[in-house]
């Protein structure tokens, strides 16, 4: 991507009171709308921000007052639904669940935060990425419970550590801060991707699950597991706090040793 | 314009709407149309758990659960849907798990079970075990589950696709639900799904309110669709207020946390619900709860700095289960709050967080057009739909199972009703036209007025004068503001004129559903003067089951966001149980 010219907007009417305790942030955000835009720029907003304020607050602080063109994904604004992963200084994070006090530089200095798309997904608008090739992978692992023979009445019986085998891959709330945070991915789109490989294991080392075989055939394809080479972006990226390396390794240990 | 043909269209994919796209889709052609991605559907956010009367860890069974849930609603739940409910949960919950939901077990493997709000055994004796849960994210994994097993069985998604209107064809035996319009966002075409049936499973309003659990996106919009048309909504002047939102913030703390033995108290320190719920104390459902917090903080017992809110302890439970049962909460108040639970008492005061009214359905999910009719082929199921199991104070728990069960059975009844039928019926005249006049009024220069501005606004007065108490001023007040406010709505400006995944524009169509249903929200208020469940009116505090026990049904008159609002009333349905005094 080519550096372009920064260009600081204007403001949509009148601004809201500032809030008392609030300072004066410039966040630099990376703008592209294809309908109009030949290619990308960078555009900065100066705007007053609560240190306990999120990222997204920002945001919406410059979408509602600022510039209502900006574009990009949004929805629990807790951290739960996964909409809204960026690139924020640089790493993968939900805006959702920055605050605003973490990215403050120290004494008077003023701050800047720079947000971008997450990388190795197509751009659509401004912040908002083509999540398609992301759900594809997903889908293309067998996400779900495979069983064959007759069901029981009542429940599976489970022991609590088998449950607990497992337990850290059924928190991925497929947000893809993961997968856009992996060199890998970013060179080859074809690559499944952290993501796709955490919902393989969720199902692979569940104990009520048939499916392994057929799930661990699929990430032993070219494009599966042994694209990793364990940066550990992923795991840092991870706002669910999931140790993604670690579950993809144990996918390549089963494939190895043939057991889960 | 693009056209398309299925036998079902289910809007929303949520937790309901998935539910019964598993079973419509396995039946018939099915759509289902979202204008999120599926899994960010705010199901998501649900957090302790599911009732069912497994009986796992101790005695239950489902008739006390249906007792539960009628007394929690302070009777006006209907009593044939609330036994249906009680009684389908144990299969919901054994469904979920045989789908692969993974439930924290028991020592024996089973499901395990923890107490809730208003859940007991032996009708009132004492708290029961009765939810079936997954640490704090059961709703986490009741949605990714249901969207797993979408995925199994190949439904069909239009995701971002942005549903503004449905199409409703007059027959010599009154309306016929033929399809819906939506909006993409990706490229702002509209598009035309005729359809036998339609299902709604669109979700809450949460967003008319400041202080709120819900999602930027509740907005309402499928109530909003039905309420235009003419069609009726039930019982909106219940809306629950969840307890424990974080202070200041409103993000949801389960009530999990008391079910482990978390306890609310005073600035003093005191166990204030000891005073207003004798037998279950901080398990009292949450409408008790909520106002008695709200009464701690207004007789100045409230604690910080501004004493405007009560203290959740949970310090007593130690790190192992604030860890292994409670990790999200506990991370939120680290996160948000920089309160870390494991050590100190969590700041939390009432958020705005659940419509016990919407859509009026039967207990096949098919929407009523009146106190006696159906409208053929459109069905409601989930927090958009009022069934009504959960009357004026739903249970905590008794949502993930609402839309589990009720989604489970609009999807079927959706999907033999298109069997059942040969052809489509015809859709009526220009179906797209009404979006298509929508969103280029929306676009056209006619006005300065501020989105943003009017949601803050709106937002600000239905807390000051439309939350936990209310009285005949502050409803006036907030009446006297909506209709100013929707005024001005006229006059609004959507800066973004492109065709590019307009949000700019998508968040301004959200502010007229907004208003229109604050306002269906308020003018019901105003009627209904008594005290039950989650409406409180301080100048009528008692329950008056003479004029009041009865559902409200709220009709546009006209067209226009202005149009008058008609209240018409719908008798409540009682199997056996007889209305007594709430106490717990």
């Amino acid at each position: 991507m080519t550096a372009t010219a920064e260009t600081t907007t204007g403001s949509r009417g009148s601004q809201p009171p500032v809030p008392d305790g609030a300072v004066t942030v410039t966040v630099k955000i990376r703008r592209f709308n294809p309908e109009f835009d030949d290619e990308p720029r960078w555009d900065s907003f100066d705007i007053p921000a609560l240190p306990s304020d999120r990222v997204l607050n920002l945001l919406h602080h410059i979408k509602w007052y600022v510039d209502g063109t900006l574009t990009f994904r949004r929805s629990c604004a807790h951290g739960i639904c996964g909409s809204d992963a960026m690139r924020i200084n640089g790493v993968n994070r939900l805006a959702c669940k920055v605050l605003l006090k973490d990215l403050l530089q120290k004494g008077d200095k003023h701050t800047t935060i720079t947000i971008e798309p997450i990388k190795g997904l197509p751009v659509n608008k401004d912040l908002l990425v083509d999540m398609e090739p992301f759900f594809e992978a997903f889908r293309a692992v067998k996400p779900y419970l495979v069983t064959y023979g007759n069901e029981p009445t009542r429940e599976r019986i489970q022991s609590a550590a088998d449950r607990e085998r497992f337990d850290d891959t059924t928190k991925c709330i497929l947000c893809a801060c993961c997968t856009t945070s992996c060199p890998v991915y970013w060179t080859e789109g074809s690559y499944f991707g952290p993501a796709a490989i955490v919902s393989a294991h969720r199902f692979i080392f569940d104990s009520r699950d048939e499916g392994a075989e057929e799930r661990l055939d699929i990430l032993n394809d070219i494009d599966g597991v042994w694209r990793c080479r364990t940066t550990f972006n992923c795991t840092d990226a991870c706002p669910r706090g999931i140790q993604v390396t670690k579950a993809i390794q144990e996918v390549k240990r089963a494939l190895l040793f043939k057991r889960v | 314009m693009q056209f398309h043909k299925y036998d079902v269209v289910i809007i929303g994919a949520g937790g309901a709407g998935m539910r019964a796209a598993i079973e419509s889709g396995q039946r018939a052609r099915t759509a289902v149309l979202t204008k999120l991605y599926p899994t960010r559907s705010h199901t998501g956010a649900a957090q302790g758990g599911m009732c069912a009367a497994l009986a796992n860890v101790e005695e239950d069974n489902w008739e006390w659960h249906t007792f539960d849930t009628i007394k929690g609603g302070d009777y006006l739940v209907d009593q044939d849907a609330a036994e249906i409910m009680a009684k389908e949960a144990i299969d919901a919950v054994l469904d979920l798990e045989k789908m692969g939901l993974p439930f924290n077990r028991t020592p024996e493997g089973k499901i395990d079970q923890r107490r809730f709000g208003g859940h007991t055994r032996n009708h009132g004796e004492a708290a029961v075990r009765r939810a079936c849960y997954a640490a704090d994210r059961t709703g986490h994994m009741i949605l990714q589950t249901l969207y797993q097993n979408c995925v199994k069985h190949g439904i069909e998604f239009f995701n971002e696709f942005y549903v503004l209107d449905i199409c409703l064809t007059e027959t010599e035996n009154g309306p016929v639900c033929t399809g819906a319009v939506a909006y993409e966002l990706a490229t702002g075409e509209i598009h035309v799904f005729q359809a036998k049936s339609v299902v709604f499973a669109t979700g809450g309003f949460g967003k008319v309110f400041k202080t709120t659990s819900n999602a930027h996106t509740l907005t309402g919009d499928g109530m909003g669709i039905i309420f235009r048309k003419g069609l009726p909504l039930e019982d909106m002047e219940f809306y629950q207020f969840h307890p424990t939102g974080l202070a200041g913030l409103g993000i949801l703390l389960t009530e999990g946390a008391r079910g482990e033995g978390a306890i609310l108290r005073n600035a003093s320190g005191e166990r204030f619900m000891e005073r207003y719920a004798p037998t279950i104390k901080d398990l009292a459902p949450r409408d008790i709860v909520a106002r008695s917090m709200a009464l701690e903080v207004l007789e100045g017992r409230g604690a910080g700095p501004n004493k405007d809110y009560v203290l959740l302890d949970c310090t007593h439970l130690g790190a192992e289960v604030l860890e292994t049962k409670l990790p999200d909460i506990t991370e939120f108040a680290r996160t948000y709050l920089a309160v870390d639970p494991v050590v100190e008492p969590v700041p939390v005061y009432p958020t705005a967080h659940y419509a016990m009214g919407g859509i009026p359905t039967n207990i096949h999910g098919e929407v009523l057009r009146d106190n006696d009719n159906v409208v053929p082929g459109l069905y409601a199921a989930g927090e958009c739909a009022c069934v009504s199991v959960h009357g004026a104070n739903r249970l905590g728990t008794n949502s993930l199972l609402d839309i589990n069960v009720f989604g489970r059975r609009a999807g079927i009844a959706a999907a033999e009703y298109a069997l059942s039928r040969d052809e489509h019926v015809e859709l009526p005249e220009n179906p797209a036209a009404q979006v298509e006049a929508q969103v280029a009024l929306a676009l056209s220069e006619h006005g300065q007025e501020r989105v943003a501005d009017i949601r803050t606004e709106l937002q600000a007065t239905m807390d000051a004068n439309a939350s936990v108490y209310r009285t005949e001023d502050t409803l006036k007040q907030a009446l006297h503001d909506v209709q100013a406010l929707k005024e001005r709505y006229a006059h609004i400006s959507v800066q973004d004129k492109g065709k590019r995944f307009n949000t700019d524009l998508l968040e301004a169509v959200e502010l007229g559903f907004l208003l229109e249903l604050a306002e269906v929200l308020v003018h019901g208020a105003l009627a209904r003067k008594e005290s039950r469940g989650g409406h409180a009116r301080e100048d009528y505090p008692n329950r008056d089951d003479t004029n009041f026990m009865r559902h409200s049904m709220f009709y546009k008159q006209g067209e226009g966001l202005t149009a008058d609002i008609r209240l018409d009333y719908k008798p409540v349905t009682f199997t056996r149980y007889k209305p007594m005094e709430r106490k717990y």
